[in-house]
Order: structure tokens, then C-alpha cells, then sequence
């Protein structure tokens, strides 16, 4: 039993590229993941633009509002970059550096102060996003939407007490000031017993006309602060207004967007599984060395192997996409387009496909090496910009432009919805995939036979 | 090194051909002529160079030095182990070659084929289920299809059972007889005795004998050697090898 456990070590030993495989994937998995558990969710980065005048302060019904307070928690809750004018949170968002961009107007204090009193104005602050698809959407949806219940909760509690002072007015009684005036308001408890007293005192034609003008006069400024009761009670549910501005993508539907990510999965699969095992197949039969002498040119086999790759790929999404269409609608009616970003996309898995097989040089090691390779890069393609650090963003834009899924997967939410992504430079850069990657299987047929 | 008595058309010619895989020499400045209709045995020692220089003489591999002069496109390549597709059928193999090979009237080439190999009844069997020497004599034929004047067989009988043997070499004189030029390696030098009209020993890349086995017996300085492969042995020693 050892003798045969030391010879699958040797085999191990001189397959140099499964042995490194074995090692550097478990390694990288473990990284990746321990690097997910130790630091957990990143903070959304949200580019903070404070155009309210320094030093301010607010006061919400007598009230000073602890602003830097406000601040300190909004941003242990987001990653806040400050940014000192608008353009530079626009570009941070439109470059995917932030998620979003908050931008605080000038007049935000003044109308927050307001609120407390008694010609309220809705505050409104503006939010850029970037929605590049519709799972970043829902992501910036999510996550700002949390930020304003937040901020509006404790606002909502100044208001409040604001309201409750009014409503104590009303049923106490007391005096307020309106205008530089100071007004006298009876108050309900006040109004029942004068009205009691009336009651039990009054013979017929008693003199109490005085009594009874001071409850016309509670009456009608009753009447008036109820009507303040309206804007105030709406200024409670939303103290804040926020005014979302798309600056990047308009993204498509997300029944699209989840079509075209399990067609594009689909596509890479069967394209970069068939094209690797069928052109490390060809060396297997020993058929290789026998094409290659003047039968078929090198770059006539990879283009065979590719175009198997893009027919397999034509055949088995369009049957994918003719089974979804039982469930949900597909645009057929942009079926060229959908036809062009198959044929690019297939063509692009299949030379990858046709480099790894030509690398791998065996039917299964080129079957692991694609799963292996193929899974972490479609996983690394779904991540949005602004949920993780830049510079590790920055990486995943590096492998996302050097490997087939994401362009393929812009391509095909594009071609699926009118919506989508532009599919013209996704084209571009698959066609562009296609041309490297062939030329690296061409590099490794040289050691092929 | 002595010289040949083959006579006729010259069909392969080599001269000087060296190759180096990184610091080894696997050829060194090897030369010789094949003739029309002639068996020239390649035999040497394991590692000798015979495969490395068959497949030079196929166009698989460049020699890093030294010329060959071969009829262009008309030399048929037999690899050692079965270059097939396992799973397409006898038939499906023939037509995919011939169809690769332009040859003119595909069908009639798939029926020769399988006339000669003896294998019309297992036209339509994968090519994986038939023996070692069935496999091997579907190899053959694909190298027959474009009627080559010369064939390349390295190692043709390695791994057959004598009955399979004899067969093949039945089918090779035949194709020798009628005017194909066949060069063949093997390490079997009873053979390459029995078969080869003419031996090429290789022994560490280098050419040490061209000529007949019996001329081959009488360079040996050892008197009674009792068979050639004795007589073989005993010539490498001779020559440092």
C-alpha cells in the first residue's frame, strides 16, 4: 500500500502544474475566506459633500441638535470620504471609487430648524449613485434608504417634542410667542372649567359675555393650531426629503440581470469545459502530433476548437434561454443581439478554454484547472464596486479585464435588455480576450505533442 | 560506418541532421538514403534517437541541423502508439483521415483501407473495443491513405502478440512489395533481421551501421556469435556503446 501511496506522490511530483494547483487554490480559498470572516461586511464608501455653512448650529424647537454627534454616528455607519465639491463625488461614484455621494445643501440647517417651528420646510438632501446593475441598485437602494430612516429617526424625536410642547399648550394652557407677540392660549383644562362654571352660575341673561369671549377667542385659536398639527405631523414622518440622482448605468431589469449571470455561467462551463478537454483530448489520442505534421495547421486546430466552443455555446444557451422564456419574458425581439453577445462571449470562454487545455494537456487536469480557475472569477466578477476597499477593488477590476466572465455577462445583460450595459465595448473587449487567449494556446501547443 | 547495397529511386534523403534537446544530443549528424520498394530497418538501443529521428523524417519535429530530401506531402507517418479517436468507429476514422488528407475519391480510399487491413467486418466497431493489433493496423492504414511513397513505422509491433505480429509484417512486406518505401524503428533486432533489407543502427543519437544484417554480422570482431542478436550486442560493445 506505501509503494503505491509513493508512486501517486511521484506522479503528483511530475505534474508540476496540478501539484501546484492543489496547493496554491486551497491557500487562495483560505485567504479569500478568512479574509471575508476577519474584516466582515465593508463599509459602503459614500462620498460626504457638507455644503452647510461652518459652525452653524442647530436649533429645533429651542433645542440645540448635537450636529457633530449626528455626524460621528452617520459615519460609523459609512465609510464618509469627505470631498469638497460635488464634481469630485460625482467622478468618485461614476468611477465606482464610492458607492454613493451624500450631498448636504446649504440651506439644510435653516430648513431643519424649521421644522420646530411653526412655517415648517422640508429639508431635502441629494444622493448621487452609481447603479450599474440591478443588484448594485438594490445594494445602494438598501443601504441609503437605511442611512435616511436613521437621520430621520432622530430628527423626528426633536419634532416630536416640538409637537408634544403645542399639545401641552392645548390642553393646559400657557402663552407662546408668534411673530414677536406673546400670545395667551387658555387650554382645554381651562376652557371646561370656565364652561362648568358658566354652567352652573348662569341664571338667564347673565353678564358673563367676558367669560364667554375668552372661550370664542380659545376656539378660534384652537382651530389654528390644529391646522398646524397637519405640517407638523408630516414633517415627523419624513423630516428629510432625499432626492436620488442616477450619475452611472441604468441598470436592467433584475429578472434580465439574473438571466443573463446563469447564461453567462452556463456559457462558460460548457464552452471552457468542452474546448480544454477536447483539445487536450487530441493529445490524449496521440491524434495531435498526427493533425498538426501538415494535415491541419496549429491555429486551424484552435480555430476548430473554438468554433466547437462557440456552436456548443450558441446551441445549449439559446436552449437555456427557450426554457426560461416559459417563466419569464425574453426580449426575443433582440434576438441579433443576443445571438452576437453568445458568438463573442462563446468565443472568448473557448479560447480561454483552448489555453487552459493546451496548459493542462490532460482531459481531467484541464477539466479541474477549469473549474478550478473559472468558479473564483465568476464569484470575483459579481462584486460591486464601492462594498469593498479600492485598492482591493482595483484588483478585482485587473482580473475582471483579463478574464472572459464580466465582460461576457455585460455583453449578455445588454443584449437581454435595452436597459443593460452598452454592448458595444463589452464586445470590444471579448474580441480582444478571444485574440490573447488564442495566442497563448498557440504559445502552449508549442510544448503540446 | 559501412555503406548500403539498396538500389533504385533515392525517395528519402538525409544529411547531417542534428538535434539537441537542451544540452543532449539526441541526433548527431546523422546520414542516409532510403530507396523505392525498400525496407530500411531503424534499430538501436533504448534511447538511441530511432523515434526522434522518424519524426523528423515525418515533418513533426525541425532538426536543429542537416538537410532532408524527402517527395513533398508524400510520406505517410505511423506513431508508435495508435493516433486514433477511440470512440468514432474503424470507418468513421478511415473517412475523417482521408477527408484531412484531400484525398480525391474519399469512400473508395475507406473501402481500399479496409480491404487491406483485413477489417471490413469491424468497420462499424469503435475503435476502442478492437485488440492492440487491429488498433495498430487502422493506424497504418491512416497512414496509407494518400498512398504515400514512403511510410514511417516507429515501433509498429510493440505490444502486439506474435500472431498479431506476423500478420502486420504480412501486410507491410505487401505494401513494400508494391512499391512503397517503408522505414521502420523497432529494438526488436530479430526482427529488424528478418524483415529489414537494409539497418540503420543509431546507438546514443549517433549512426553507427548502415548496411545489410549480414554485413552487420561480419563487422562483428567477435567470431561465434551464435545469432545476430548476439552479434548486435557485441558490435555496440565494440563500438563503446
Amino acid at each position: 500500500m506505501r509503494w503505491l501511496f509513493l508512486k501517486d506522490l511521484q506522479i503528483l511530483r511530475r505534474s508540476p502544474l496540478v501539484t501546484a494547483l492543489l496547493v496554491v487554490y486551497p491557500v487562495a480559498i483560505a485567504v479569500l475566506i478568512g479574509f471575508a470572516l476577519s474584516r466582515g461586511p465593508e463599509k459602503p464608501r459614500v462620498a460626504f459633500v457638507n455644503q452647510v455653512p461652518q459652525g452653524q448650529p442647530l436649533f429645533i424647537g429651542g433645542q440645540q441638535f448635537d450636529l457633530t454627534g449626528a455626524r460621528s454616528e452617520l459615519c460609523s455607519r459609512i465609510d464618509c470620504i469627505p470631498v469638497s465639491s460635488e464634481q469630485q463625488a460625482r467622478n468618485m461614484v461614476q468611477s465606482g471609487d464610492a458607492l454613493a455621494a451624500l450631498i448636504l445643501p446649504p440651506d439644510l440647517i435653516n430648513r431643519l430648524q424649521s421644522l420646530g417651528s411653526l412655517n415648517p420646510s422640508q429639508p431635502v438632501v441629494r444622493i448621487l449613485v452609481n447603479e450599474e446593475d440591478p443588484v448594485k441598485a438594490r445594494l445602494v437602494d438598501d443601504r441609503i434608504g437605511s442611512l435616511v430612516t436613521q437621520a430621520n429617526l432622530r430628527i423626528s424625536k426633536k419634532v416630536t417634542r416640538v409637537t408634544a410642547t403645542y399639545l401641552t399648550l392645548l390642553l393646559r394652557g400657557g402663552s407662546f410667542n408668534l411673530l414677536g407677540q406673546t400670545l395667551n392660549v387658555l387650554g382645554l383644562e381651562n376652557t371646561q372649567r370656565i364652561i362648568e362654571e358658566a354652567r352652573s352660575q348662569l341664571p338667564g341673561n347673565s353678564p358673563l359675555g367676558g367669560a364667554l369671549d375668552k372661550v370664542i377667542t380659545f376656539a378660534r385659536l384652537a382651530r389654528q393650531n390644529l391646522d398646524l398639527a397637519n405640517p407638523l405631523l408630516s414633517s415627523i414622518a419624513h423630516p428629510i426629503e432625499v432626492q436620488k440622482e442616477v450619475v452611472s448605468g441604468s441598470p436592467p431589469s433584475l429578472d434580465a440581470f439574473a438571466i443573463a449571470v446563469a447564461a453567462t455561467v452556463t456559457l462558460m462551463f460548457v464552452t471552457v469545459l468542452l474546448v480544454a478537454g477536447s483539445l487536450a483530448l487530441e493529445r490524449e489520442e496521440n491524434a495531435f502530433a498526427r493533425l498538426t505534421r501538415g494535415l491541419v495547421s496549429k491555429w486551424g486546430l484552435l480555430g476548430e476548437k473554438i468554433g466547437l466552443g462557440v456552436a456548443a455555446s450558441v446551441a445549449v444557451t439559446l436552449l437555456m434561454l427557450a426554457g426560461l422564456s416559459l417563466f419569464v419574458h425574453i426580449a426575443w425581439g433582440r434576438v441579433l443581439l443576443i445571438l452576437l453577445a453568445i458568438v463573442v462571449g462563446g468565443a472568448a470562454f473557448a479560447a480561454f478554454g483552448a489555453a487552459i487545455g493546451g496548459a493542462a494537456r490532460e482531459v481531467r487536469a484541464s477539466s479541474l484547472l477549469a473549474f478550478m480557475i473559472s468558479l473564483p472569477i465568476a464569484f470575483i466578477s459579481l462584486i460591486e464596486s464601492g462594498t469593498v476597499s479600492p485598492g482591493l477593488f482595483d484588483v478585482i477590476k485587473v482580473l475582471r479585464a483579463l478574464f472572459p466572465f464580466h465582460a461576457a455577462l455585460d455583453a449578455m445583460s445588454g443584449a437581454l435588455d435595452a436597459s443593460g450595459p452598452a454592448i458595444g465595448v463589452s464586445i470590444l473587449h471579448l474580441a480582444i480576450l478571444v485574440a490573447a487567449y488564442a495566442v497563448l494556446a498557440r504559445l502552449a501547443l508549442r510544448r503540446f505533442a | 560506418m559501412s555503406g548500403n547495397g539498396a538500389n533504385g529511386e533515392v525517395v528519402i534523403e538525409a544529411r547531417g541532421l542534428v538535434k539537441r534537446f537542451g544540452e543532449r544530443e539526441a541526433l548527431k549528424s546523422v546520414s542516409f538514403e532510403a530507396h523505392r520498394g525498400e525496407l530500411l530497418a531503424v534499430i538501436g538501443p533504448n534511447g538511441a534517437g530511432k523515434t526522434t529521428l522518424l519524426s523528423i523524417l515525418a515533418g513533426i519535429r525541425g532538426p536543429d541541423a542537416g538537410s532532408i530530401s524527402r517527395p513533398p506531402g508524400e510520406i505517410g507517418w505511423v506513431p508508435q502508439q495508435a493516433a486514433l479517436y477511440r470512440r468514432l468507429t474503424v470507418a468513421e476514422n478511415l473517412r475523417l483521415f482521408a477527408r484531412l488528407e484531400e484525398v480525391a475519391d474519399t469512400e473508395a480510399a475507406v473501402e481500399a483501407m479496409l480491404d487491406q487491413t483485413a477489417l471490413r467486418e469491424r468497420r462499424d466497431d469503435q475503435v476502442g473495443t478492437l485488440s492492440g493489433g487491429n488498433q495498430q493496423r487502422v493506424n497504418i492504414a491512416i497512414g496509407l491513405l494518400a498512398r504515400p511513397a514512403a511510410l514511417l513505422l516507429d515501433e509498429p509491433s510493440a505490444g502486439l502478440d506474435p500472431r498479431q505480429r506476423e500478420r502486420l509484417w504480412e501486410f507491410v512486406l505487401s505494401l513494400a512489395g508494391g512499391g512503397t518505401t517503408v522505414v521502420f524503428s523497432t529494438h526488436n533486432i530479430s526482427e529488424a533481421e528478418r524483415y529489414g533489407q537494409r539497418l540503420l543502427v543509431l546507438a546514443d543519437g549517433e549512426a553507427l551501421f548502415d548496411g545489410t544484417s549480414s554485413s552487420l554480422h561480419a563487422a562483428v570482431p567477435e567470431a561465434g556469435a551464435r545469432d545476430f542478436e548476439e552479434a548486435f550486442v557485441a558490435f555496440l560493445r565494440d563500438r563503446g556503446h
